[in-house]
């Protein structure tokens, strides 16, 4: 029971529910920061591990404190708990472990204000998740957008080269490309139930 | 007073919040299913945008520079909170339809910039109309989305039916992928009016306007962009 829920659970974050694609959360950097796989793969990891720790954290805040009566308090404690959550795995990267700082602090400031950190939460929220499923759906987003932003950053490298109508260099295109890109993600609807 | 009007004009068309400035893509993409749907996120957003960006300015010189950007997200939860009760009292159905959308308002691009950009430097007049004019331009934007995706994925403009019963519905439109096109076609028509105009071109994602420019920058992302656009 607990394995099917679970395997639904991931295949619908990464395929059919993909964050990206289908529920349009955290576009900034997709269209913004998808130009090369290299920051891409980077800046999805750094995603990932926020979104993570931030289902961990406001899973027990919202069970425990919120429950039903202080609900409409979700909005602000969430995005609060998020953007101390990051100064902290900022601090901590930096002083404890340079190597990933390195690598990924340069992308964490840029998740505070991403939506798709505090999209998860609110939809562990909404799906009524118990904390092991909140866990997973966290790490099934994650792992989605990186699959959206890797392929994607693969098709605009080839996008570089082609040549494009005038009027829809730039940003139409990419916007195109993208709705192609989604159009085969639908392929996946239906797998996991 | 001619100058606050240009404040007011200014969100509604040269710097559509959407097409011109490129943020506040997430929203503009989700919930334009319908129109109606694009009117509620719009009016919604407008309120939060005015009210934040009201408050902000009437705190620009409290504020600490250092813990500005929290500051300012604080304030614009806060609002975003009143809103969402707001809409879930009196629109149900509108609540239903924006699902977490609305929460996400939040971390709408498109307020923490007109704060960050606009509110946190100029008085409380200029800055509640910026915000009014910002959140207008967002709603046209929105609501014209809207229209064109009801009307090819369901032959109704809202609600009323066009060409339903007559021609079958393109369901694609209502898809996402319907959304990402929409956009991209939009955007395409405003660049094309805009050169008309002799107006500059929108070239990649709303980098320029955008409150982490600086850290993008950094990681190389929207630089990137920027040195193909000359």
């Amino acid at each position: 029971m607990k394995i099917t829920l679970i395997t639904s659970i991931l295949l619908a974050g990464i395929l059919t529910n993909n964050m990206v694609l289908s529920k349009f959360l955290g576009i900034c950097p997709f269209l913004g920061v998808s130009t090369k796989v290299k920051t891409a793969l980077s800046m999805s990891i750094a995603v990932t591990l926020v979104m993570v720790i931030s289902s961990a954290v406001t899973w027990p805040i919202n069970y425990y404190i919120l429950k039903q009566e202080y609900n409409y308090l979700q909005t602000i404690v969430f995005i609060l708990v998020i953007a101390a959550i990051v100064q902290l795995i900022e601090i901590f990267l930096k002083k404890y472990i340079p190597p990933i700082y390195k690598a990924l602090g340069i992308y964490l400031p840029l998740i505070t204000t991403n939506c798709a950190v505090l999209g998860i939460t609110l939809l562990n929220v909404q799906n009524e998740y118990g904390f092991v499923p909140s866990l997973v759906n966290a790490l099934a987003a994650g792992l989605g957008f990186m699959l959206a932003m890797v392929l994607f950053a693969g098709v605009r490298e080839r996008l570089e080269t082609a040549d494009i109508p005038v009027f829809l260099k730039g940003l139409p295109i990419t916007l195109i490309a993208a709705a192609l890109v989604s159009l085969s993600f639908l392929g996946f609807a239906g797998i996991g139930g | 007073m001619n100058k606050n009007l240009k404040h007011l004009t200014n969100g509604i068309i040269t710097e559509n919040p959407t097409l011109r400035l490129v943020l506040g893509t997430c929203p503009t993409l989700a919930v334009t299913t319908a129109a109606l749907n694009g009117v509620g996120m719009g009016i919604a957003a407008t309120l939060v945008l005015v009210c934040s960006n009201a408050a902000i300015s009437l705190l620009r010189n409290v504020i600490p520079d250092k813990v500005r950007i929290p500051a300012f997200i604080t304030i614009i939860a806060g609002f975003v909170s009143v809103v969402q009760m707001l809409v879930k009292a009196f629109t149900p159905s509108i609540d239903k339809a924006l699902g977490i959308y609305l929460p996400l308002i939040v971390v709408n691009c498109i307020i923490l910039a007109r704060a960050e950009m606009f509110a946190s430097k100029n008085p409380v007049v200029p800055s509640i109309l910026d915000g009014l004019g910002m959140g207008i331009g967002f709603t046209c934007t929105l609501t014209l989305m809207g229209m064109i995706r009801e009307f090819f994925g369901n032959g109704t403009i809202f609600n009323l039916a066009i060409t339903k019963g007559h021609i079958a519905p393109m369901i694609i439109f209502l898809l996402p992928p319907g959304g990402f096109f929409v956009f991209g076609v939009l955007v395409a028509a405003s660049n094309a009016l805009a050169k008309k105009n002799g107006k500059p071109v929108v070239e990649n994602l709303g980098c320029e306007n955008c409150p982490s420019k600086a850290v993008c920058d950094k990681a190389n992302g929207c630089q990137q962009e920027n040195g193909g656009n000359k």
